[in-house]
């Protein structure tokens, strides 16, 4: 289980201080008064919600409660109706076609099908975002780059495999790699376990804290596994009908008495 | 004779009745509906696509990769069917043009057949079933599975690498492809026309080539850049616009093929009504 924080997390209306630094936490993503509608149906309503920097946020709530929509709406893949989102103090509702680019640099997103590009080997599926988002990079940058991110999820010897010839997990690996190879400050992981067994699951929970640590992201991590959420987790939200239900620990989430809570940490 | 019917019942009648008339009402709304959002969307679809086409940004190295796919892949497909459609066109004329005494206009017929029509509605209705149908289920898998979505996270527009580049390789190498499958159908013309003969084949190529005008080679030409623009617009629409599950990658395939060949069809058409307009 990941060490929780020491700090109040409960009221989130306030920026956060870390009581060992006493330094004020900055929120990265500010979202507020979120609406997102499909025809007829409101997946999202009113709902706000705060990522600080450096904190992994685990989305929680049940299949069609809108969990994918919220992070689609925050890189802009999907528009919203009303509201605020703002990401880095840009509100990316009011942003042009070139200013969204330039969130998006800032923002990797990890699908929940991994989305890697079937026509491409590995190697071909991490340079496209390089070559896009650092044009600056030259091919020698670009291939240790390329390197590094493969050795951080762990699989360096398959740099030259189509994503046909990988498994699950690897490819949900390379995945990974291929959004933490471009440096985000920001990670949106969009049911990263899901489809997965639980040994491999737990790899891949593991891999989303080791890359917490080391690239110091801050991210929302969308999911129903609640073990991938007791790995990983500083603070939970729970999204019911469209609206945040809960908010808080790991530990008042599993101490809770509602009904629908304790459904998920049975 | 009168039959009464009770009150309540009457109602109930009229209420079921009137139910099924709104019933009806809003179905036939939403169909109209539907028509025009398509319409919109096709519309939005083009000016998209045109927009991105002039934008600075031109992904040359996909663009090739896409000529390559859809030039080279295809050749052995057309080279057959180019080979077959002249070697069968000079079979079945042959007798009748023997008949009439006119076999000498043999190789010129079937020229003029292949150049003008045969070859590029033959070779351009091929290439609706395997690069429309190809495109389609492409970005139509491509979607499903959130490569398209990726694609635009990593600020690349999916438009303009995807689309533009498949719709221009298609425009251009369509032609050529045509082109190339009159050649072949003049050769199978002439293998067939040796088979119950003896014609030598520079003989053959100088007689074919002899009627053929300048008038007969450029709508040709026009109407196949056409074709090819059909095929690779209606392969990427269908495909890009593909819904989520898996069955509508098999769905986007299939109507990508038949809207294609009906529109190469219809291009056909007008191409005819105004090349016989222009020539008058």
């Amino acid at each position: 289980m990941k060490t929780e924080n020491t700090e109040s997390i409960e009221n989130t209306d306030s920026i956060i201080v870390d009581s060992t630094k006493k330094t004020p936490r900055v929120p990265v993503i500010e979202i507020s008064n979120l609406y997102k509608s499909f025809g007829t149906l409101d997946v999202l309503k009113n709902l706000s919600l705060k990522l600080y920097e450096s904190e992994n946020l685990v989305v929680l709530g049940k299949s069609g409660s809108g969990k994918s929509v919220l992070i689609k709406c925050i890189v802009g893949l999907l528009p919203s109706d009303s509201g605020i989102i703002n990401v880095f103090n840009q509100n990316v509702l009011k942003l042009n076609r070139s200013g969204i680019d330039e969130v998006r640099q800032k923002i990797g997103f990890l699908f929940q099908s991994g989305a890697l590009y079937d026509s491409m080997t590995v190697k071909e599926n991490l340079e496209f975002p390089l070559k896009r988002l650092k044009d600056h990079l030259n091919q020698k940058d670009i291939d240790a780059k390329i390197i590094e991110a493969l050795e951080n999820v762990g699989l360096p010897d398959v740099i030259n495999k189509m994503p046909s010839q990988l498994s699950g997990g690897m490819r949900k690996r390379i995945s990974l790699a291929r959004t933490i190879v471009v440096d985000p400050k920001i990670i949106l992981y969009d049911e990263p376990t899901t489809g997965l067994d639980p040994v491999t699951s737990d790899e891949i929970s593991l891999l989303i804290n080791e890359v917490q640590k080391k690239y110091k992201t801050s991210s929302i991590i969308i999911t129903h596994d609640i073990e991938c959420a007791r790995l990983t987790a500083d603070r939970l939200i729970m999204i019911q009908n469209g609206e945040v239900y809960k908010e808080g620990t790991l530990s008042s989430f599993e101490k809770s008495t509602d009904s629908v809570i304790k459904s998920f940490f049975k | 004779m009168k039959i009464k019917i009770p009150v309540a019942k009457a109602k109930e009648i009229a209420r079921v009745q009137a139910l099924r008339l709104s019933e009806r009402t809003i179905a036939k709304k939403q169909a109209t509906n539907n028509f025009f959002t398509d319409i919109a969307d096709v519309i939005l679809f083009i000016t998209h696509l045109l927009k991105e086409t002039f934008s600075r940004r031109f992904e040359l190295r996909e663009f090739l990769h896409q000529c390559f796919l859809i030039g080279y892949k295809t050749l052995p497909l057309i080279s057959v069917t180019g080979t077959i459609m002249g070697f069968v066109l000079t079979i079945q004329s042959r007798p009748v043009l023997v008949r009439f005494g006119a076999e000498t206009i043999l190789p010129g017929m079937v020229a003029v057949s292949l150049i003008r029509e045969m070859g590029p509605v033959i070779t351009a209705l091929i290439c609706a079933g395997k690069v429309a149908s190809g495109m389609g289920a492409e970005l139509g898998s491509m979607k499903v599975t959130e490569q398209i979505e990726a694609m635009e996270v990593s600020s690349t527009h999916p438009m303009r690498f995807l689309v533009v580049t498949r719709v221009l390789a298609a425009t251009l190498m369509i032609p050529l492809l045509i082109l190339y499958a009159d050649g072949l159908g003049i050769i199978g013309s002439w293998i067939g026309a040796n088979i119950k003969g003896d014609v030598s084949f520079i003989l053959f190529f100088s007689q074919a080539f002899s009627h053929i005008g300048f008038i007969d080679l450029l709508p040709a030409v026009v109407k196949s850049f056409f074709f090819g623009a059909v095929i690779g617009l209606v392969g990427c629409y269908k495909g890009y616009n593909a819904g989520r599950g898996t069955e509508s990658v098999g769905k986007a395939a299939n109507s990508a093929v038949v809207l294609a060949s009906l529109l190469v069809l219809i291009v056909d058409m007008i191409a005819v009504q105004v090349t016989d307009m222009l020539a008058k």
